[in-house]
């Protein structure tokens, strides 16, 4: 299973690097020439500042952009272009890889990258207005990757068991069965209770979705290393899916629980201040909220402290070289201490996605028995 | 702060990118492999049935074969015990009828020996008292020959009689 998994994904890299390649290195080619030519009046921000700024460093990795970066040396930046597409108001649909914008140094088709300021790393019209965009940026890229990833692991466990389910489970299958068999018999199944099936399709892809997208978002080198699960637009989408198959299977139940909850006095539920509907239907839209926020922050987090610890190197390099030879060791080993800290935090919070997604379907098709639940 | 608002093209791209993930998984991943665990876990289930069956099957036979042979053991004890019991009595009436035939016989022949006894002694009366008769006889004719004896006789038988 192993190898075969290496035979595909091998040529895979090297075609995707192949096809890279050519505008890459054209495009930092071109990026030294202009800089040759333009002297350094370009660069003048970067030159102004000189001295290292953790914060942007940080944020730069941290945040989505439009270009997957590798390494810069000196003022050269090497980074794997990424295709742009846009539709402006003003001018229609577009498509152009990134490499036109030589890193914020070129204008192209009349829309800029912007370099820093508020919209830094957005591509804004001349006139400032920001077009819709839905380009292939570094999180999309991943998230592609990642899916290709995902689809490549689990249609081959999907096929063993296909083949013969009666067999004991051999390779991916045996890594794959035992955590799907704990979260059905030990999340899922005690959360929602006996419907529990028609569930588990969506939440065994959410935590596999997650986990591995918290793991490759650990790997410093692309394709891993973008901030995928870090990205609030993709927790959001991820919370906005368990919103809405929650609400979608909320029994009568459910909502009167909302609307008119039982064993509550007619005052608190009734105008003019029906508190506790409020609270309640508060509480629908928190829910998902909390999912979306709990994500986003611990990876994020956990990128930043990764990333705070290499900081610390270049803040002392500044300061002398020996120190900051001697302090890369200590960031060093505490990054490695934080990495294995990450791997965890990359289970338990796909985890924590999971479980508390099984608790809201099993919130919302849960049938009361109003004698007893309060009596 | 724009770390926090999400982007409208990350979302669609998510969703779309998620969406699809998820079909495809559920239809070629997660269908066969829930449907696959359940058929094993059917299958583990049947089996160990099935074994816990043939257990039990084995168990009953053991007993019913225990039971047949205690069975058999009781009718073996039966069968001795009253061919012990019919030998017993057989000889007993044996010995009751040897011992009652004896009496009998012993009886018998007391009652014989008792009858002859007295038909001897009978005999043996009679012919003493013939005997006697003879030798009386004899003697008498023997004393009374001569007169003076008679007169003797007389004399003595007279003075034995006392008159008084």
């Amino acid at each position: 299973m192993y190898s075969k998994i290496c035979k595909v994904l091998v040529p895979a890299f090297m075609l995707l690097s192949l096809g890279f390649n050519k505008q890459l290195f054209a495009a930092s080619e071109e990026h030294q020439a202009q800089e040759a030519v333009a002297g350094h009046e370009a660069t003048a921000h970067e030159a102004e500042a000189g001295k290292f700024n953790p914060g942007d460093f940080m944020f730069d990795h941290i945040k989505d952009a439009h270009d997957w970066h590798l390494l810069s040396f000196g003022h050269t930046h090497v980074s794997i272009p990424l295709p742009v597409i846009l539709y402006s108001k003003n001018s229609g649909l577009h498509m152009f890889m990134s490499s036109k914008f030589k890193h914020g140094h070129a204008d192209y088709k009349g829309f800029h990258l912007e370099t820093s300021g508020e919209n830094k790393g957005k591509i804004l019209e001349a006139d400032g207005s920001k077009p819709f965009d839905i380009s292939i940026t570094k999180n999309v890229a991943a998230l592609f990757f990642s899916i290709f990833l995902i689809l490549l692991i689990f249609l081959n466990v999907g096929k063993a068991y296909r083949k013969n389910p009666l067999k004991a489970p051999s390779g991916l299958q045996s890594f794959v069965e035992p955590i799907v068999t704990f979260l059905r018999d030990d999340v899922i199944k005690p959360s929602i209770g006996p419907k529990y099936e028609r569930y588990m399709p969506y939440l065994l892809t959410l935590f596999f979705f997650i986990w591995i997208n918290n793991m490759l978002g650990l790997i410093p080198l692309p394709p891993g290393g973008a901030n995928l699960t870090g990205n609030i637009a993709v927790t959001l989408t991820l919370a906005l899916f368990t919103f809405a198959i929650t609400t979608f299977s909320g029994n009568k139940s459910y909502w009167k629980h909302i609307v008119n909850t039982p064993g509550v006095p007619a005052w608190l539920k009734l105008p003019p201040l029906p508190i506790i509907p409020l609270v309640e239907i508060i509480g629908i839209f928190t829910k998902p909220f909390v999912l979306m926020v709990r994500l986003f922050a611990n990876i994020t987090a956990g990128h930043i402290i990764a990333l705070g610890f290499i900081s610390l190197i270049y803040i002392f390099s500044e300061m002398s070289h020996p120190l900051a030879y001697g302090v890369s060791v200590v960031s060093i080993l505490f990054n490695v201490f934080m990495m294995f800290l990450e791997l965890l935090v990359a289970f338990i919070q796909a985890f924590v996605f999971t479980f508390l997604s099984a608790i809201y379907f099993g919130m919302a098709i849960e049938e009361h028995h109003e004698e007893h639940a309060h009596a | 702060m724009d770390l926090l608002i999400p982007e409208f093209g990350t979302i669609i791209w998510s969703f779309i990118g998620f969406l699809i993930t998820f079909l495809i998984l559920a239809k070629f991943a997660w269908k066969p492999l829930l449907k696959g665990l359940k058929e094993r876990d059917n299958s583990i289930a049947q089996a160990l049935q099935a074994a816990e069956a043939a257990k039990r099957d084995v168990s009953q036979l053991h007993t019913e074969s225990e039971k047949l042979l205690a069975e058999a053991k009781a009718e073996r004890d039966k069968i001795i015990q009253e061919a012990r019991e019919f030998k017993e009595s057989v000889m007993n009436n044996a010995r009751e009828q040897a011992k009652q035939e004896g009496h009998k016989l012993i009886s018998e022949a007391r009652e014989a020996i008792r009858s002859e006894r007295a038909a001897a002694i009978q005999d043996i009366k009679n012919q003493v008292a013939e005997l006697s008769v003879a030798i009386s006889e004899k003697i008498l004719v023997r004393e009374l020959a001569d007169p003076a004896k008679q007169q003797e006789l007389i004399e003595k038988t007279l003075n034995e009689l006392k008159f008084n």
